[in-house]
């Protein structure tokens, strides 16, 4: 073992991630007067230096491509804030036979908060009473009641758009008004509104007006490239500044966790981590520790944290943990609208998102399938890059003058339909430790175990179903050609490509089949929480970020009050 | 018509600029946030100082003949017009040049693809591409230039392939330069007080 050396501090708390589960803990643990240390595996963030908001193609010589083209068609353009990747060298996950899996990660402080989509959207009552429900999954150990008032407190906070409209499926929140539509979504909204479909503002976390010192959106469309006036929503520019100016907070960056370290009396007291820059361990001690890694490197951190008092990982004696992994079900298609080429040209730029979408509105009725999805939506005359006439030139090939009047005439005429859906926990679905591989830092890494049912494919379908009415219905022409059968059926994405997964290290009533209580607080280990998704029952039609932020500073309050009273 | 970038809300100089960027910005408040004007006086600044450079190109990764044909080929495939320059005009080649240099992927698709279309052109002409005479040109870009083609003829395969994948790249290099965005009445990117929605959308 390389040496290791044990600082004599003991901070009350550390938090390990810095997105947006660690980054609300960390701002309300150090308001409250804790002292908090953070581990980050990765760098630190520089918004004025990092950011490429506002930047033209041409500003960069690969024009947003990156290095030999490879980032051409990808999310994460060279644009793009710093935030993650689906590989990392030197940290590879594994899969069982037969499963695919995609696991996005992200290296830098903020997490995924960088680059979001900002969609802020409640779950509803029903979600946390899924078993009660249509008798499968789990309920909650908590419903939505507990966690309206922090929807509340962290939708005043963070600045959230929206309107309100008593739709079951989707709970108003507190919101700032929206911003006006899109002529995408002018054409989108009349057909829903025809065929029956709630078509509704979207509710984004981006300041639509000024609050808390963060001036409102200037309407660049760039949300993901990063907001040098933090005018959406990141724990980077908005959470962790704040813990920052408590004065009681330690940010450790390039921070591996590697296992968390048990005393004899079962309690957890320390982190060991592996410090990227010198390649040595270190340790940091605290009286509570916050796991807010994602969902999946959280699990993977219990996991490996295997002791004689907690052979099978920590706070794992029910055996759930890497358990009822979920991802949302996604399945997209776009659709071509003769009708947007006669757009005069005009500022179509916006937020950095949709400002319209489609909530889930067949909650009422009989369905082919199990729980529910929305529509998220987008397209038109947005900034054109690399990739953006693929379509043109490969429906009218050709070359020369007639090619060129054809990618004007397409430009900013097709719009991208994505379905974004429940899936239900299964068996066959999880993730362990893989025993024969390492990372670079010698720590054992994940095996993904994948599989979608049917009922999820059948949500697929009538997401396509949906969207091919929504486009024929505008007088559109809808061009995407899902198959029926293969290895992706109706479109279904891979497991993990939506970047919801969660679930792994799940709350409940019973220390037999869950991991941790209704405060996130582990039943094994009591100065041990979970801040991040992990702690999920459920993986409804929405976005998890709201909740995370919400449940952190649930947890968070708990926390304190226990550490108030001297029980941690 | 191309609406001018609005005027910065105040008065502000470089100088502040790089100030806020660099340390104004952590010191002076808990936000990490930059002035709204500093950051729309740097993004214009940004698109003035990009805009400025200039010179004689070299190839980093064809020879001077292949970049040539690589030239000729994006120029037909987009072509100047009463309303915009070409792909030459838009730098498509120096993008491609640039990409093919880093990925051996494209210098198999696009390298091999220019030996393919030169060997094609000595056997039905006698001669390379760029010696061909204007006709012949069209007819072998008339071959390539459409699947449908390489169905009736696979022999075609290859140089389909090649052709719609340099394609791709050179409308990617062509409308994300500045000339091309232009061509396409792209307005945006800037800094807005307010968003102004949609205009009325002409019906079906």
């Amino acid at each position: 073992m390389p040496e290791i050396n044990r600082p004599p501090k003991v901070y009350d708390v550390c938090v390990i991630g810095s997105g947006a589960g660690g980054g609300q803990a960390a701002k309300v643990l150090t308001e409250g007067g804790l002292s908090v240390v953070m581990l980050e595996a990765g760098p630190d963030l520089h918004p004025e230096q990092d950011f490429k908001e506002h930047f033209w193609p041409y500003d960069l010589p690969h024009r947003g491509a990156g290095v030999g083209g490879r980032l051409r068609n990808e999310i994460n353009d060279e644009f793009m804030a710093p935030n993650g990747a689906w590989e990392i060298e030197g940290e590879p996950y594994t899969m069982a036979p037969g499963s695919r899996f995609h696991w996005f990660r992200s290296r830098i402080v903020g997490g995924r908060t960088n680059h979001w989509g900002r969609i802020a959207l409640r779950f509803a009552p029903a979600d946390f009473k899924a078993r009660s429900t249509d008798g499968m999954g789990d309920d909650w150990p908590i419903t939505y009641d507990d966690l309206a008032p922090y929807y509340d407190k962290v939708e005043s906070y963070i600045g959230v758009f929206g309107t309100r409209e008593n739709i079951v499926s989707a709970p108003d929140g507190v919101f700032l008004p929206p911003p006006k539509m899109r002529c995408t979504e002018t054409i989108v909204k009349k057909s829903c509104d025809s065929l029956g479909i709630h078509c509704i503002p979207s509710r984004l976390a981006i300041l639509t007006k000024p609050l808390n010192g963060r001036p409102a959106c200037h309407y660049c469309a760039q949300c993901g490239r990063g907001c040098v006036t933090a005018s959406n929503f990141s724990s980077s520019q908005v959470l962790l500044p704040r813990a920052q100016a408590t004065g009681r907070f330690t940010l450790i960056t390039g921070a591996m966790a590697r296992e968390i370290v048990v005393g004899k009396d079962g309690k957890a007291e320390a982190v060991s981590y592996i410090d990227k820059k010198t390649r040595t361990e270190q340790r940091v001690r605290a009286r509570a520790i916050v796991l807010a890694a994602s969902a999946c490197e959280t699990a993977r951190l219990l996991l490996n944290s295997k002791s004689t008092l907690f052979p099978d990982g920590l706070a794992n004696s029910s055996g759930v943990v890497g358990r009822y992994l979920t991802d949302s079900v996604g399945s997209s298609a776009t659709g071509y609208f003769p009708q947007l080429s006669k757009m005069p040209p005009h500022n179509h730029d916006g937020v950095g998102g949709m400002h319209m979408y489609i909530p889930w509105w067949k909650y009422n009725r009989k369905n082919e399938f199990l729980r529910g999805y929305h529509i998220e939506f987008d397209g038109g005359r947005f900034m054109p890059g690399v990739g953006t006439f693929d379509y043109a030139c490969d429906l009218h090939e050709g070359y020369g003058a007639a090619l060129k009047q054809n990618c004007r005439s397409m430009y900013g005429t097709l719009i991208g339909f994505e379905g974004r859906g429940e899936m239900i926990p299964n068996e066959h679905t999880y993730c362990d430790i893989d025993p024969a591989v390492v990372d670079e830092w010698g720590i054992p890494v994940l095996r993904f175990h994948w599989q979608w049912t049917d009922n999820e494919i059948r949500m697929a379908r009538d997401m396509q179903e949906t969207f091919q009415a929504i486009v024929e219905n505008a007088g559109g022409t809808f061009i995407t050609k899902a198959r029926s059968d293969g290895a992706r059926p109706y479109g279904i994405t891979d497991g993990g490509v939506i970047i919801h997964e969660l679930g792994t290290v799940r709350m409940g009533a019973s220390p037999k089949t869950s991991a941790l209580n209704s405060h996130c607080q582990a039943h094994d280990v009591k100065n041990l929480f979970v801040a991040d998704a992990a702690p999920f029952v459920t993986n409804p039609d929405k976005n998890p970020t709201l909740t995370i932020l919400a449940l952190s500073w649930r947890t968070s309050d708990y926390l304190l009050e226990q550490a108030k009273k001297g029980n941690l | 018509m191309r609406r001018s970038p609005p005027t910065p809300v105040k008065s502000i100089s470089r100088r502040d600029v790089l100030k806020s960027l660099t340390m104004g910005v952590v010191a002076g408040s808990v936000l990490r946030v930059i002035p709204a004007e500093a950051a729309e006086f740097a993004h214009q600044a940004i698109a003035t100082e990009k805009a400025a450079s200039g010179g004689v190109y070299t190839p980093k990764y064809f020879s001077a003949q292949q970049y040539k044909l690589l030239q000729t080929l994006c120029q037909t495939i987009i072509p100047p017009d009463e309303r915009s320059g070409g792909a030459i005009e838009a730098g498509a080649p120096q993008f491609i040049d640039l990409l093919t240099q880093e990925n051996p992927d494209y210098q198999l698709m696009l390298g091999g693809g220019m030996m393919w279309l030169d060997s094609t052109c000595n056997d039905r002409y006698g001669k390379p591409y760029l010696d061909c005479a204007p006709d012949q040109q069209s007819q072998v870009l008339d071959l390539i230039a459409f699947r449908k083609n390489a169905k009736t003829d696979p022999s075609l395969g290859a140089g389909v392939e090649f052709f719609a994948f340099l394609r791709n790249l050179t409308a990617d290099g062509y409308f994300t330069s500045e000339i091309g965005i232009k061509d396409l009445q792209y307005i945006g990117n800037t800094y807005m007080k307010d968003f102004l929605g949609c205009p009325p959308v002409p019906e079906m």
